[in-house]
């Protein structure tokens, strides 16, 4: 299979700051690639290079077989974007809001018409239809700007962070239609802050930390390397921390971390649990709390980069 | 559809056709928003009858005296005052995101701009249009003839073309859309008060005479007058066109290249 998406070193400035420094990604036509990275990391500008609206200052890009700065036209002609910044007119209706890409696309008034009303209602959004898009709800509106970048059927799809902000339902929703969509054959490119929607919905990673991939694979292989869980033991006593630590460290690919009261390890193996449960038994070390969870993209980072993600706010250009 | 063999570039025919999709989504918003109905009927409306009923007496001895004065002048500072609009919704498309929707689309690159300047006209059209007849109703005589009144139209028209480039260099400059609304009251309100529009200009200080007669809303709007009550004078229609042109040429590369800058 070829691939959907290439980047080779790509670089950009704004002003004095770097926002890329050499991003290399690739994405086989027909799957997803999740994007993780916090805020400012470059995964929004990354996303911009890739659908035309930046210029990169070094490297270049492939999407569906055209460069992106050379042959942008065609480009524009694969993508669909959805994304943190590429918004639906508000003050327009669902209908009209589909009708005006519909008729942009080239589309005859009755084509966009018939195109606009299937999105709606693939996308539940018939009864809100009529209605401006600035009355609907956080889930509801990105439905509409998801089927908003549907209307031309793309080949090549970007979601930056489609579900930041969304409740759980909401965003369960979100899963589910990206879901629908691979399954028709469409390459996405996926960003996103949290680790976990990354694991449901992405065939590969890449993980972006100031502007450079800092790792890559498929979850499974990202997993292994960082600690697919977050091993949290907090003992009754403070003096037992000590204790605590040394089982950890004998027990957990990773070395753990020691805080004030309590000592975070990360695990790839549940089974674990019970070695751990143990030994602390055997040092008659009485445990307060307990608790095996699912790793943040906090811990990813800590795990790969040795220090935590550093929450900035993304440059807005 | 033509996703399977695009094209490498917009044809200038397609452009046109994508303008006009944006110039209709504009015009589509004028229902949506009541603020836009309100600044192009019911503002010219009020201007018209509040300058008309309240100062008119005052300043001309009669009303009606004063709506032949006033009436060509209403709609020419209606219509510039009105025309800085396009600032603040092209502003808010940049800021919210919408301008970044258009621009990953395979659309003309100028058809975004384009589209906001062509509906603007047809906003202006409606207002002048709307002032007229009012202004018919409240007593107002056409002294030339429906070519003196299709002329003015075409001037206020073609200079509205020309003062949309300062509003779209506002547009793509300010932060957030409420900095093109400053821009509006504090430079435009005064501008095209400081004109022939409500008051003759002998009745001002001498100094402010000075500038008042220098001011293209006065130039705009003599030769307005003249084209609706006549007698027509080609030196402020001719000088109305320069100024036209003038503002198109020192704003419209100005205005594209902030533009391009901020996208």
């Amino acid at each position: 299979m070829t691939n959907a998406i290439t980047a080779e070193g790509l670089v950009k400035r704004f002003g004095g700051t770097t926002a890329l420094n050499g991003v290399d990604l690739a994405v086989r036509a027909g799957a997803v690639l999740g994007v993780l990275g916090p805020n400012g990391a470059g995964k929004t500008t990354t996303v911009r290079i890739l659908a035309t609206l930046l210029r990169p200052d070094a490297g270049q890009a492939r999407v569906a077989g055209f460069d992106v700065v050379r042959d942008a036209h065609r480009v524009r002609s694969a993508i669909g974007l959805t994304g943190q910044y590429a918004s639906v007119d508000e003050t327009l209706t669902g209908t009209e809001n589909l009708l005006l890409i519909g008729r942009l696309l080239g589309m005859s008034r009755r084509d966009a018409k018939a195109r606009a009303a299937e999105l709606l209602g693939r996308f539940r959004l018939d009864e809100a239809a009529g209605r401006a898009a600035k009355t609907y709800s956080g889930g509801m509106r990105r439905r509409l700007d998801l089927a908003a970048s549907l209307v031309g059927r793309p080949r090549v799809l970007y979601l930056d962070e489609p579900t930041t902000g969304l409740d759980p339902r909401a965003r369960n929703e979100m899963w589910d239609i990206v879901r629908d969509l691979v399954a028709d054959g469409v390459t996405v490119l996926l960003t996103t802050q949290y680790l976990e929607e990354a694991d449901q919905l992405a065939d590969e990673i890449v993980v972006i930390d100031h502007g450079r991939v800092i790792a890559g694979g498929t979850p499974a292989e990202l997993k292994a390397r960082t600690g697919a869980q977050t091993l949290v033991v907090r003992p009754a006593r403070r003096d037992d921390l000590e204790i605590v630590r040394a089982v950890l460290a004998d027990l957990a690919p990773a070395a753990p971390e020691l805080s004030e009261h309590e000592v975070v390890a990360q695990v790839t193996d549940p089974a674990v649990l019970p070695a751990v449960v143990r030994r602390l038994d055997d040092a008659e070390v009485v445990v307060a709390e307990l608790a095996l969870r699912g790793s943040t993209l906090d811990e990813v980072f800590l795990a790969l980069t040795g220090h935590r993600a550093e929450i900035t706010e993304e440059v807005a250009v | 559809m033509t996703t399977l063999h695009p094209t490498a570039r917009v044809s200038p025919l397609a452009g046109l056709r994508h303008t006009m999709t944006l110039a209709w989504r504009s015009l589509v918003q004028v229902k949506h928003n009541p603020f836009e109905i309100l600044d192009l009927s019911i503002q010219p409306i009020m201007f018209l009858l509040l300058f008309t009923y309240v100062f008119g007496g005052a300043i001309s001895g009669d009303t009606g005296d004063y709506l032949q004065f006033a009436l060509p002048g209403v709609i020419v500072q209606n219509t510039i005052f009105a025309t800085m609009n396009i600032g603040v919704m092209l502003n808010s498309d940049l800021t919210k995101g919408v301008f970044d929707r258009l621009r990953a689309l395979p659309i003309a690159r100028w058809a975004p701009l384009a589209g906001r300047i062509v509906a603007d006209t047809v906003k202006q059209a409606w207002s002048v249009a709307l002032l007229l007849v009012l202004g018919l109703v409240m007593g107002f005589q056409v002294g030339t003839g429906v070519a003196g009144v299709l002329g003015a139209f075409g001037l206020m028209l073609a200079f509205c073309l020309g003062i949309a480039w300062l509003a779209v260099l506002v547009g793509v400059s300010v932060s957030e859309p409420d900095k093109v609304q400053i821009f509006s009251f504090a430079v435009m309100f005064p501008l095209t008060f400081t004109s022939n529009v409500f008051a003759p200009t002998e009745t001002m200080p001498g100094w402010l005479q000075v500038w008042v007669k220098a001011n293209p809303v006065t130039v705009l709007a003599d030769a307005v007058r003249g084209l609706l009550t006549g007698p027509v004078q080609s030196g402020p229609v001719l000088a109305s066109l320069a100024w036209a042109v003038g503002l198109m040429l020192v704003f419209a590369p100005l205005a594209v290249w902030r533009f391009k800058k901020r996208v």
